[in-house]
């Protein structure tokens, strides 16, 4: 059994993995990693199942003291991570040495960095997932965010004994599943709710991410949508992604730990192969929104997914 | 003979589509909110449970919708809606359980309910006779939703119905009980809210480590009951 102590939490880390799906009935969301992308890497890079349990650090990681030792991952953003005194490198694995210490600073692009594990930080499952889901307090390490003196301990490994090779995710994919700041946009289910004039705003301006954006949801500032039909719906189910304007004609965009209902309508849905993206976003960043055919989108979601599962992603 | 009810199929996501049931007489643009619509919600939701539909990942129940996410690279949402037309085809067949009748004591007003008595002010009633206007009526629980375990219950005496706060408060204590428009409802956990704050039950709305995890469920019947403070803290020690 091999163990990792916080020593410093950072700003925000909480263990995740992809989520648990199949609870809508009960208001319960999926939450899972915000960059789910990233997390598969990182795993693949430690010789985990794709969705083992991992850390996901926000901005500013935290420092981890290996007494065991062990064979880790940084996947997303860069952090400038130190293992003891030399520098590591996101998507690459690692042999830890026992009593060695990582040390995660500050980001240097995007919002989020994952640190895998061989064999997956091991926390109880809640309705089948690792994943923390801050709001409601469930999941993870008693459903919230690490703190100094936790002592997080990592499953055994799928194969025991086997012996370290550094393995790094191919260059020209990685390129290819860089997060962006376009993202692209199918219309949402009241898309036609909106004037031309109002989907001109839209579509036509930068918008700030704002310092209220969290794992519930991406709150944008920027140009109001105006003369809209801001009439309240009845609650109905909100999905991944769904871009909705608010009162004040702002959007907001409903990420992994989403309300599973709500009351605002959707002009807009972040295709399924730009969610990732959203999870690298972070406050004050501009993005603009681009629309896409639905079959574009979903070829791009098959381009991601080939590029993904491909065996040449990862280079020993 | 049953109310003739419409479905509609709107594309929500390029992972999700949307049911909504409408009363085939109606003439609104949007779905309404009433007991037959929800029957139909309640149908779909347990068929789906009952026989999952390869490649759905989730079911989000909504007043008179059902949002149904999945995997795009294995569903597309044409065959999802020839799948979903087949299932809509049966529900008329589809048993559902009898309703639970749950009672949720609730301790009215004070710091636990600070909105009793602006509720009072807008209605022009006493604070006595909100309370006895909301505790005298079964609600149904239409839908779980916004998070885990809070029941979207209807509907409130008219004289009760109020709109939200104009500016939400960044933090409701877990048990809270709100109202809003013609629903009411219980914050399960410490959430943002808009809802009006008329009292505080010490149940416990959602636990995940508890068989049922969610004390209420759709189609339950709920009664709130008042209860004292000294009850308040005994049951909550309980």
């Amino acid at each position: 059994m091999k163990w990792i102590e916080v020593r410093a939490p950072g700003l925000l880390t909480t263990v995740q993995d992809l989520g648990r799906e199949g609870f809508g009935p009960l208001g319960v969301s999926a939450s899972g990693a915000a960059d789910a992308v990233a997390l598969r890497i990182g795993n693949r890079l430690v010789g985990n199942d794709e969705g083992a349990g991992a850390l996901e650090m926000t901005l500013l990681g935290g420092t981890f003291y290996f007494p065991d030792g062990g064979v880790i991952a940084l996947a997303g953003s860069d952090f400038c991570a130190k293992l003891d005194d030399a520098p590591l490198a996101v998507f690459t694995s690692a042999a830890v040495k026992p009593g060695q210490t990582l040390t995660v600073g500050t980001t240097k692009s995007g919002a989020r960095c994952n640190l895998c594990v061989e064999g997956g930080i091991e926390v109880p499952r809640v309705m089948g997932s690792a994943s923390t889901h801050l709001l409601s307090g469930l999941g993870g390490v008693e459903g919230r965010a690490l703190r100094k003196g936790d002592v997080l301990q990592v499953a055994a490994p799928k194969q025991a004994f086997r012996t370290f090779r550094r393995r790094a995710a191919n260059g020209r994919a990685l390129e290819k599943l860089k997060p962006r700041k376009i993202l692209r946009v199918t219309d949402g289910p009241q898309s036609d709710w909106f004037g031309e004039k109002a989907q001109r705003v839209f579509y036509g301006n930068a918008f700030r991410v704002t310092e209220e954006s969290n794992r519930m949801g991406i709150r944008l500032d920027g140009a109001a949508l105006t003369g809209t039909e801001t009439g309240e719906m009845i609650s109905e189910g909100v999905s991944l992604g769904a871009v909705q304007i608010t009162a004040g004609g702002l959007p907001i965009i409903l990420f992994v730990e989403q309300q599973t209902t709500g009351g605002y309508p959707k002009i807009a849905n972040v295709i399924a192969a730009d969610m990732h993206s959203v999870g690298q976003l972070r406050p004050r960043d501009e993005i603009r929104f681009e629309r896409v055919e639905m079959q574009t989108a979903v070829a791009l979601l098959a381009e991601q997914e080939k590029l993904l599962s491909a065996k040449e992603l990862i280079v020993e | 003979m049953p109310t003739p009810i419409r479905t509609r199929f709107q594309i929500a996501s390029d992972q999700s589509l949307l049911v909504y049931f409408d009363l085939s007489h109606s003439t609104q643009q949007q779905s309404q909110i009433s007991k037959e619509v929800h029957e139909q919600v309640r149908r779909l939701v347990r068929l789906l449970e009952a026989e999952p539909v390869t490649g759905v990942r989730n079911v989000h129940p909504g007043y008179a919708s059902v949002l149904v996410n999945f995997d795009a690279l294995r569903l597309r949402h044409e065959d999802l809606q020839e799948t979903l037309g087949g299932y809509i085809e049966r529900m008329e067949k589809v048993a559902l359980p009898e309703p639970r009748e749950v009672e949720i004591p609730v301790c009215y007003g004070g710091d636990y309910g600070p909105d009793l008595q602006g509720v009072a002010e807008l209605r022009r009633l006493t604070t006595q006779r909100v309370i006895e206007l909301h505790a005298a009526r079964e609600y149904l629980v239409y839908f779980l939703g916004f998070v885990p375990g809070f029941a979207y219950l209807g509907e409130l005496a008219s004289e009760l119905v109020t709109p939200r706060l104009s500016a939400p408060r960044k933090t409701v204590p877990p048990g809270s009980v709100g109202i809003a428009k013609n629903q009411t409802g219980v914050y399960p956990v410490a959430t943002p809210g808009g809802w009006r704050l008329l009292g505080r039950t010490p149940l416990k709305m959602f636990q995940s480590d508890r068989a049922e995890m969610s004390l209420l469920a759709i189609g339950d019947r709920v009664r709130f009951v008042p209860i004292s403070r000294e009850k308040f803290v005994k049951l909550e020690r309980a």
